[in-house]
């Protein structure tokens, strides 16, 4: 069985990423999504990148970590000062981001080396603990501009942030279906077995969450260049549980559950908006009745992978 | 014939207890070894210190590797696993919700030649070397019996089969000893029997010098060559099946004294 990147897999996801780039296209020329959706549907994109970045980190290498706000914090002002010190166009944010990445990676990496000893709610606290002085260094900083903030100007269009969602996705999926992912999967499902089998345990959830840092990063970037202000207050360990919440809720270790999740989710709160009095009512409410009648989340740890509905094509030739 | 592993005044105490005092092993190449004795006497214990899980108190373990011997005695159970030593264990860990191929693969780990950019970017060496891992491991499923189950999940093996799947595991990182501890607990007589005809298989297939841990005193007798017993920690007696059985001593730990 040799494998290759032309595979029929591959090619059906690119003629699916078209045909969804094409239709989103469509319906935004024909006026149906308007502006304020427009807007919905960016929210959504760097909401996958967040839910798939932390996914790595919790769901395949199976490590609690509630900081991932900060990490997404040092690319949103990595790239807000680049735009206001430096070039407040497209060649900035990439300028920024690239920066963002570069510090959002030695961050978790001073962060790992102690953290990821510990094991649970422990390493749970300590990263929550790790994302909190990231936002409070950045709230005291000069250069940022304090608690109020930076105001940019808009350069990212929906169609970087599809392009960029495709770009961490590809990275994320083809570094979890390697070997590193293998010892990653590995060290979620029993530890002591996996060091037994010769992996570094400790070298391999270090990869993954600087990995699903700089990628946190890169959302951060997005989000800075696309939503006109950014503020401390808006990457306190709220933003770390709302990213938690797409997940949990898509299944954790499943990247196309947490699509799913951070789309259907995106798309409540939009709908919502025009019953603000009630919207976090229902919002709770749907998040109970989901975790009641699928406690592991949409897709638990299952993919949804266009071999198996191959597999499952050829099951039902076979059976007629 | 050679000596592949030695040790020296090896011991291990928990606070007070001393699990495992003063163990001198002295294991043949391609030799097959039991260690027995009664529940609580420290035979995973130390298989743990052998295998790096546990840092030894007191005492070497010396590892021949290319003609001389090194010290492995508080290396990291990952190091340990490099340097040709590989386990199974008494309460399987497997990888659960992995599938029985991709248990495997993981095992494989340390031989794999790429690293995380290759296999982010899919450049030609992770093609090469998935589909090298890919046949590896389903030669080994099929030595086992296995390769008809390789896409199942793991935890939905039956019990059986998931302790050859672990014997197959560790073989995977192509040890040079391999430690089962209580490969046939559970089994049935003619699952034990299939047991003992696969470890007899392993070692002439691999060269593997194996060392066991087991209850099951005809699977011992039958298959050890050497055995070693373990009672309170200490290494009481040691020889061929035949002098162990009318060792007076061996037979005082198993059942009690004479009075």
């Amino acid at each position: 069985m040799k494998k290759g990147l032309l595979t029929k897999q591959n090619l059906c996801w690119v003629l699916l990423v078209a045909v969804v780039f094409g239709a989103l296209q469509g319906l935004i020329s024909a006026g149906i999504i308007n502006p304020i959706y427009q807007t919905a549907l960016m929210q959504i994109g760097i909401n996958i990148i967040l839910a798939v970045s932390l996914n790595l980190i919790i769901g395949i290498t199976g490590q609690f970590s509630l900081g991932h706000a900060g990490f997404m914090c040092i690319g949103a002002y990595a790239t807000g000062v680049m735009m206001k010190q430096g070039s407040p166009d497209i060649m900035g944010v990439l300028i920024g981001m690239a920066i963002g990445m570069a510090i959002s990676a030695v961050i978790a990496l001073i962060v790992a080396v102690p953290t990821l000893r510990l094991r649970g709610d422990y390493l749970a606290i300590a990263t929550l603990g790790f994302g909190e002085i990231i936002r409070i260094v950045i709230l005291n900083m000069d250069i940022t501009n304090g608690a109020a903030g930076l105001v940019l100007p808009k350069v990212v269009t929906w169609q970087m942030i599809f392009i960029a969602v495709v770009i961490c996705t590809v990275v994320i999926v083809n570094f979890g279906t390697s070997a590193p992912g293998r010892a990653c999967i590995a060290i979620r499902e029993d530890e002591i077995a996996a060091e037994a089998m010769g992996i570094n345990t400790t070298k391999y959830k270090i990869i993954a969450f600087v990995i699903g840092a700089m990628v946190a990063a890169v959302a951060g970037s997005l989000y800075a260049s696309s939503f006109y202000v950014i503020k401390p207050e808006m990457y306190t360990f709220n933003k770390s549980i709302d990213i938690l919440v797409i997940v949990v809720f898509g299944g954790m270790g499943s990247v196309t559950g947490s699509f799913i999740a951070a789309t259907v989710i995106g798309l409540i709160n939009t709908f919502l908006q025009s019953f603000s009095s009630i919207r976090m009512i229902v919002y709770g409410a749907v998040l109970v009745l989901i975790m009641i009648f699928r406690p592991s989340g949409l897709l638990g740890t299952k993919e949804f992978t266009f071999s198996a509905l191959f597999e499952k094509f050829e099951k039902n030739k076979e059976g007629k | 014939m050679a000596s592949i592993l030695k040790t020296r005044d090896l011991s291990r105490e928990f606070g007070g207890l001393i699990a495992v005092d003063s163990v001198n092993l002295d294991i043949e190449e391609n030799s097959l070894v039991g260690l027995i004795g009664p529940n609580g006497a420290g035979k995973t214990t130390l298989f743990n210190l052998l295998t790096g899980v546990y840092e030894p108190t007191r005492g070497m373990i010396m590892l021949q590797a290319e003609k001389s011997f090194t010290s492995i005695g508080g290396m990291k159970p990952y190091q340990i696993t490099k340097m040709g030593l590989a386990r199974t264990f008494q309460n399987i860990r497997l990888f659960k919700n992995k599938s029985v191929l991709d248990n495997v693969k993981i095992a494989m780990h340390k031989d794999i030649q790429y690293g995380v950019v290759a296999g982010i970017l899919r450049l030609p060496s992770f093609f090469k070397e998935e589909n090298r891992v890919h046949e590896m491991a389903m030669e080994l499923l099929n030595e086992v019996h296995l390769a008809d189950k390789a896409n199942e999940l793991a935890k939905n093996l039956p019990y059986g089969e998931q302790r050859r799947l672990e014997i197959a595991r560790a073989l995977a990182t192509k040890p040079k000893i391999l430690f089962l501890d209580e490969p046939a607990a559970g089994m049935n007589p003619q699952e034990t029997k299939e047991l003992t005809d696969l470890i007899r298989h392993i070692r002439e297939q691999f060269k593997v010098t194996i060392i066991l841990i087991e209850h099951d005193m005809s699977l011992v007798m039958n298959l050890c060559e050497k055995i070693y017993v373990l009672n309170y920690g200490e290494c009481i007696a040691c020889g061929t099946p035949e002098e162990i059985k009318n060792n007076p001593k061996v037979i005082e730990a198993y059942l009690g004294e004479d009075d």
